[in-house]
């Protein structure tokens, strides 16, 4: 049985801090969770996933977040207990249903969640989703620790039915990647059949519907805001001169920092854990006996802003900071050394930071960045399409997976990425606004998730660029989750549609349309380049498993190659794949055995010939 | 306990995320508090994964440059870069092997001599145990045993205060039982080779 399926009240266990957000859905009676992947969420859903197909727990990878977003509305808005998770940008792509939703309300409660990403771990912005609720007018709460996050995750079902409101559960990396001591709860049974009552006053909302529900919102939100005032998770540590206002993991390095200083004694901590709507009075209270207050939160000025207006309207000339040249930046995420010398220097307490160790004589040490894998089926691909495009002025619009991978050197196969799917409309754009030849890049997920859009635009508007959709069969960078492409029966489970690509393609009119094999190298490049002739809009589909995918499946069989002594040591494979089973041992190209997957690409490419394979 | 800051860093494949986990559960055996972070997503590809965990009294899951008590290296060139997480009282584990990154198969950059590596991290920091990991994965029996045998070192070095009783307990219940003889194997190999190392 899933370990987080288990009714043990009381048991302790190590758990990732999604683990444990994923543990307090279930705790909660969820019974219906939709997603889509994306770091720093993925094990969430994963961990969901996992126990949907043990139990009677419904979930689904939807094809973007806007549509689990509205998938999981319809659930809330039937009674069912709901929880939608995301990455933070992917709820810029559901932010048209969760703006009106908070108009239009739930009946049962409902949980989405925002895993933002402070220092971009695995993201192409660091932006403070806080703003969402504030924007939306939607109850906040942001977890400090791993076993926070499991209680908030219990509590916001329960203030989400009593405010009939969706809540957003913010965290921040080192909240779901964090692991530490978690003890279980009793569980709730989950309701899994709802039913809807039309309310169309409620849930149509024209405009003079919608008047009615901008007036109830507020109203929701005065009484969220009571519910703020008085709440567990807004607690005040410690007291004195000294005021420190802090949320999320910024809570326990000011903790340490106070401890480390030695000032718990003259130090006050607010730590907001429900902190939209802020607690006003609560801030207000505290902020009367203070000399002093430090804010310190990561990303923007989100609580300093409104404590700064809190301490005007009550009277307060205190000084109030947090973000500034010398104290601290909107930029990346904070750490405990930092936060103890920042406190040290506002609160003028003597302190001197541990000796840094001298590295002037350390050699420079190569760079490792993360690469595409042994026998990746991208690399191939991008190998192929920079012959077949030689000759030609080329712009390379590329999009968020491994893929992205594909702009390092030496394949440098990527020239503009914004969000997931704009490498499909930006070609329309570049091809229309420049004579230069546009080939973008998209994986199949990402291609169902925001690329259909853009293609059927290509279509209508007759643009001029070849797209190359890279089939791998999975939904590789966050962790192979599946998509609508996927065959789901060769991962054991049936009752799933499947989408064919090619057909979905033809099917919008994309009137030139190939398929290549890229691990035939000479062939695709041929093929590749009477696409990229073609006047208007042409479509490569490139039609290979991701490796690790099919090592994990058993559907791929390695079979080493080897360096033979035909080699004359130009290293044209090294210089143009890079293929980290390539190394250099006194000069020469090998391959490592282990790692070496057996796509045969180097070997098509030697000009000797000189890469066979390794007899066992 | 007293706060120990551990920092595992690791080429991504090369297990840091089991070896943290195992840990956990040692901690959770042996009545230790703990809290763990680790970097998962695109890094994992090859780049560079580190797992930070801060046993006892302290809060904060992630550790400061310049403020880790261990440091556990599975890739010299990689202990080496992990230098500015270190202090002059760091003990220092590290693996020899090494797995030379393409950027310096490409040209881009030159692999920095192991001995040189072994000599400036017994210069700066407080102790270096340097272990050939590698081989020992492979003697015992699997080549992707390489974070157990490292494991088997670090608890050798008492820093941690972990029996080894509670560690192979910890191994038994996280790591897969078909690898179970092999990742036992390992540990017993690091553990030995780590006690024989006097630099």
């Amino acid at each position: 049985m899933h370990k987080l399926l288990n009714d043990s009240p009381g048991k302790q266990i190590m758990l990732l801090g999604n683990e444990a957000i994923a543990r307090g859905a279930i705790e909660a009676g969820c019974a219906f969770a939709t997603t889509y992947p994306g770091t720093p969420s993925s094990e969430i859903s994963l961990n969901l996933f996992q126990m949907s197909q043990e139990s009677d727990l419904y979930f689904e990878y939807s094809t973007n977040e806007k549509v689990a977003l509205e998938v999981a509305a319809a659930a809330a808005n039937s009674g069912l207990r709901t929880f939608c998770m995301m990455k933070h940008v992917g709820l810029n792509v559901a932010a048209d249903p969760f703006m009106t939703l908070a108009y239009v309300g739930v009946t049962g409660g409902m949980v989405i969640l925002s895993a933002d990403d402070p220092s971009m771990f695995s993201s192409q912005n660091e932006q403070d989703n806080r703003y969402y609720a504030k924007f939306g007018n939607l109850p906040m709460l942001e977890p400090s620790s791993v076993p926070e996050a499991k209680e908030m995750m219990r509590y916001a079902f329960d203030l989400s039915e009593e405010l009939k409101q969706p809540v957003l559960l913010r965290t921040t990396t080192r909240i779901n990647h964090s692991n530490a001591f978690v003890t279980f709860g009793d569980m709730k049974p989950r309701q899994t059949k709802g039913k809807f009552i039309r309310e169309p006053l409620r849930c149509v909302t024209v405009p003079a519907v919608s008047r009615q529900l901008h007036v109830k919102l507020l109203e929701k939100m005065n009484k969220a805001k009571g519910l703020s005032e008085t709440s567990d998770f807004n607690p005040v540590k410690g007291s004195g001169k000294f005021g420190i206002i802090v949320n999320g993991v910024s809570f326990h390095y000011a903790l340490d920092a106070v401890k480390d200083l030695g000032i718990e004694g003259d130090t006050k901590i607010l730590r907001l854990g429900f902190s939209n709507p802020m607690p006003e009075k609560l801030i207000k209270n505290f902020l009367k006996d203070c000399e002093k207050v430090l804010v310190i939160e990561e990303g923007e000025a989100f609580m300093e802003e409104a404590v700064k207006a809190f301490a005007q309207e009550a009277g307060l000339m205190i000084p109030i900071n947090g973000k500034s040249e010398t104290l601290f930046s909107r930029l990346s995420e904070y750490d405990p050394a930092m936060v103890r010398e920042k406190i040290a220097a506002y609160f003028g307490i003597e302190y001197t930071p541990k000796e840094k160790l001298s590295v002037d004589n350390v050699p420079e040490i190569p760079m490792r960045p993360p690469n595409l894998c042994s026998g990746c089926s991208h690399r191939a691909t991008f190998y192929e399409v920079k012959q077949a495009a030689r000759d030609m002025d080329i712009i390379c619009p590329t999009d968020i997976g491994c893929y992205t991978l594909g702009f390092l050197p030496p394949l440098n196969m990527g020239d503009f990425v914004i969000c997931m799917g704009s490498s499909v409309s930006t070609s329309c754009g570049f091809g229309q606004a420049t004579d230069q030849k546009v080939i973008s890049f998209i994986g199949d997920s990402t291609f169902f998730h925001s690329g259909i859009t853009g293609l059927v635009n290509a279509v209508f508007n007759n643009h001029n660029f070849t797209l190359v959709i890279l089939e791998n069969g999975t939904t590789a960078m966050t962790g192979h989750q599946p998509h609508p492409g996927v065959d789901m029966e060769r991962l054991g489970l049936d009752g799933f549609g499947r989408i064919n690509i090619e057909n979905l393609v033809r099917a919008l009119g994309v009137e030139h349309v190939s398929v290549i094999k890229p691990f035939k190298v000479k062939k695709s490049i041929e093929t590749i380049r009477e696409a990229l002739e073609y006047k208007g809009v042409s479509v490569i589909l490139s039609q290979e498993p991701c490796a690790l995918y099919a090592k994990s499946l058993k559907l791929l069989k390695p079979r080493a190659f080897k360096v033979s002594d035909k080699c004359v040591d130009h290293k044209d494979c090294v210089n143009s794949i890079a293929c980290p089973s390539f190394y250099i041992e006194d000069g020469r190209v090998k391959i490592d055995a282990d790692t070496c997957v057996g796509c045969a690409v180097c070997a098509q490419i030697c000009p000797e010939n000189a890469i066979t394979p390794l007899k066992k | 306990m007293e706060t120990t800051r551990l920092i595992m860093v690791a080429v991504g494949g090369q297990g840091n995320l089991l070896a943290s986990k195992v840990l956990g559960e040692a901690a959770l055996i042996s009545g230790v508090r703990v809290r763990m972070s680790e970097i998962h997503g695109m890094a994992q590809r090859g780049g560079v994964v580190e797992s930070a965990l801060v046993f006892g009294e302290a809060t904060s899951s992630i550790i400061s440059d310049g403020e880790a008590d261990i440091l556990l290296g599975f890739e010299p060139s990689e202990t080496l870069r992990a230098l500015n997480r270190c202090n002059k009282d760091t003990k220092v584990i590290t693996n020899t092997a090494t797995l030379p990154p393409f950027t310096v198969s490409i040209g881009k950059g030159v692999y920095p001599d192991v001995e040189n590596i072994k000599a400036l991290l017994k210069e700066k920091c407080a102790g270096l145990v340097a272990i050939d990991a590698m081989k020992l994965a492979k003697e015992a029996g699997s080549p992707m045993s390489v974070n157990i045998v490292l494991l088997g070192a670090l608890i050798q070095s008492g820093s941690l205060g972990f029996s080894k009783e509670n560690v192979i307990e910890a191994i038994k219940r996280r790591t897969k039982k078909v690898f179970l003889d092999k990742n036992l194997n390992a540990f017993d190999l690091g553990f030995v080779a780590a006690q024989n190392y006097s630099s």
